[in-house]
């Protein structure tokens, strides 16, 4: 593999350690808000916001994200009027593509986690005189584990995986936003396969270790007697 | 505890989509178990969980002892973790990710104080759950789990100890395994408990004081022998376990007939001998199937417990082939059930002078 290569080998772990970290810290509290207010009309429509990067083409998706990051867009204006670098074409702007892309793979395993917990734990956290966020980090998150679990392996793996939103947003820079995906493209485009191969076949076999653990660990917690 | 955690609660609460609504004002005492008692769908729950603070009633005022935990007048809402509670759910509600050790330390680790040390070793000793201590909560049975939700709520060293049908998710086996430990804090505890439940027979076994609710409204409130005794209550004295319960003392047991003779302000009852030691109070359970009455003494008969009594009330029963009487004996009064036929040609009224036979009698604890 060329140094090329293994750049874009670093760019992707980064850029999807960032992502889960950044959806971790913003997707645990939405979903602990629809876990508990399903029934209202709000989290209904913020249940279907979350869910739209599973059924909307990834093109889509970028193409908005650009539009909305762009020199002309909302939030591409407000960075500039705060002096900060552009968001498009650099990492961070991948950060935030990748955030909004995979937010269903950290919220929906988290949410139903959750919900699984039910309301009666916390309310007996209530009555041992723990307060809402301690019951919080004391009862639900050590009963939502597996779904912890589940989320971050998937919102890890996705990242890994995007190609259509990073392009978009992203491009294809060297170092800064060329990702494994975008390599293997343009391997194959360049008809070097070899190159490809290496790539593809690498990361075929990571994200297919990466869900093998995560249901072998569920297994063990299912069968095994605690 | 002092006399002053007597508990005051006024709540009014109207649900917005099925419009039930309950209101009710209750003055519970500061020590000894208060059930609250009715069918479902009473509000029974409901009150309770207004008690604890997990929901809020719309108006409402609850003073325990000197703590005020809600009062419209003043905006105060206690939120139930500040409240100094503790709950016991219908289903034992352990959290499965901590040993049983962990469920007590849960809530012990979140009060103040080196005094709560002793309060978590009584917990542990009054429900026997000390061999338990290392196990996991799924490795328990039905009973054993209650038991430790049961001393957990205990540990924490509540003012007011709350208890939600705390028998109705187990099974009859498991019941009667648990119910000797609730007879046991019922002696032992001096902090005021609220109990709910829809079975008579746990009011008369655990009850010193009984809320009778009905459609979201207390209908009647007071000490558990008057209650009891009382036909206007018609949760209690419709019950086909409808009957009283009279405070004795084992005062002679004869060997030869396995009998123990159970004196209580008003006369003697002789029942089945189950080794309580002389001198012991304990209550028996009179029940109104089990009394008919009878103008002149019994004499050849079988049953054994004959006493002299006055009708103080009639009233109607749920079925019109029967009506309930009150008969006072001595100080206290217990309650037949008899078909109507028998009332008329027995011309029965108050005032007048009856014999009572009782056929059966149970000591409940």
């Amino acid at each position: 593999m060329s140094a090329g290569d293994w750049q874009a080998v670093g760019v992707t772990l980064r850029l999807a350690a960032t992502t889960t970290l950044v959806l971790l810290l913003l997707g645990t509290p939405l979903a602990w808000w629809l876990a508990r207010t399903q029934r209202s009309r709000a989290a209904t429509v913020v249940d279907s916001l979350v869910a739209l990067p599973l059924v909307l083409p990834p093109t889509v998706l970028g193409f908005y994200l650009l539009v909305l990051l762009g020199p002309q867009g909302a939030l591409g204006q407000a960075f500039a009027a705060l002096g900060l670098p552009p968001l498009v074409f650099s990492f961070w702007g991948l950060v935030a593509a990748s955030v909004a892309s995979s937010l269903p793979f950290m919220v929906q395993p988290l949410r139903d986690a959750f919900a699984g917990v039910g309301v009666r734990m916390t309310e007996v956290a209530a009555t041992l005189r723990a307060s809402p966020l301690d019951a919080f980090f004391s009862v639900a998150v050590p009963l939502s584990r597996r779904g912890f679990l589940s989320a971050l392996t998937l919102t890890f793996a996705h990242t890994v995986g995007e190609f259509g939103v990073v392009l978009m947003v992203g491009g294809n820079i060297p170092g800064a936003t060329r990702v494994l995906s975008i390599a293997i493209y343009d391997h194959a485009e360049a008809m070097n396969y070899a190159a490809a191969h290496a790539l593809a076949g690498g990361l075929l076999l990571a994200s297919f270790a990466a869900l093998l653990a995560l249901n072998l660990a569920h297994r063990r917690r299912t069968v095994a007697p605690a | 505890m002092t006399a002053s955690t007597t508990i005051e609660a006024r709540f009014a609460h109207r649900f917005g989509t099925s419009g039930f609504a309950f209101d009710v004002d209750l003055h519970l005492p500061a020590r000894g178990v208060s059930v609250l008692f009715g069918p479902s769908g009473c509000g029974k729950t409901t009150l309770l969980r207004c008690l604890a603070g997990l929901q809020r009633a719309q108006r409402g005022r609850l003073v325990v002892g000197d703590q005020v935990w809600q009062d419209d007048a003043s905006a105060t809402f206690v939120p139930p973790h500040r409240r100094a509670i503790g709950m016991v759910f219908q289903e034992p509600s352990l959290f499965p990710h901590l040993s049983v050790q962990g469920n007590l330390d849960y809530g012990l680790r979140r009060v103040a104080g080196a005094v709560q040390r002793t309060m978590l070793a009584t917990a542990v000793e009054l429900l026997g759950i000390g061999a338990l201590l290392p196990r996991r909560p799924d490795t328990l049975s039905g009973g054993e789990r209650q038991r430790v939700a049961i001393a957990r709520a205990i540990a924490v060293g509540p003012r007011l100890l709350l208890m939600d049908e705390p028998l109705a998710s187990l099974d009859a086996a498991r019941k009667q395994e648990v119910l000797p430990f609730l007879d046991r804090l019922h002696r032992e505890l001096t902090m005021p408990v609220v109990y709910v439940t829809h079975a008579i027979g746990e009011v008369m076994r655990l009850a010193d004081h009984v809320v009778a609710l009905e459609a979201g409204a207390a209908k009647a409130q007071g000490p558990l022998f008057e209650m009891l005794a009382r036909l206007d209550v018609p949760t209690l004295a419709q019950d086909d376990a409808a009957g009283v319960v009279l405070a004795c003392t084992v005062a002679a047991r004869d060997e030869r007939w396995h009998l123990a003779r159970m004196d209580f302000d008003g006369g003697v009852l002789w029942t089945r001998d189950v080794g309580h030691p002389l001198g012991s109070a304990v209550r028996v359970q009179v029940l109104a199937r089990d009394v008919s009455l009878a103008l002149a003494e019994p004499r050849e008969t079988s049953i054994v417990n004959h006493l002299q009594g006055t009708v103080q009330s009639l009233v109607d029963d749920v079925h019109p082939s029967n009506v309930l009487a009150l008969v006072r004996v001595g100080s206290v009064a217990v309650m037949s059930r008899l078909t109507r036929r028998s009332a008329e040609r027995l011309a029965l009224a108050p005032g007048q002078p009856v014999w009572v036979q009782v056929k059966a009698v149970a000591v409940v604890s």
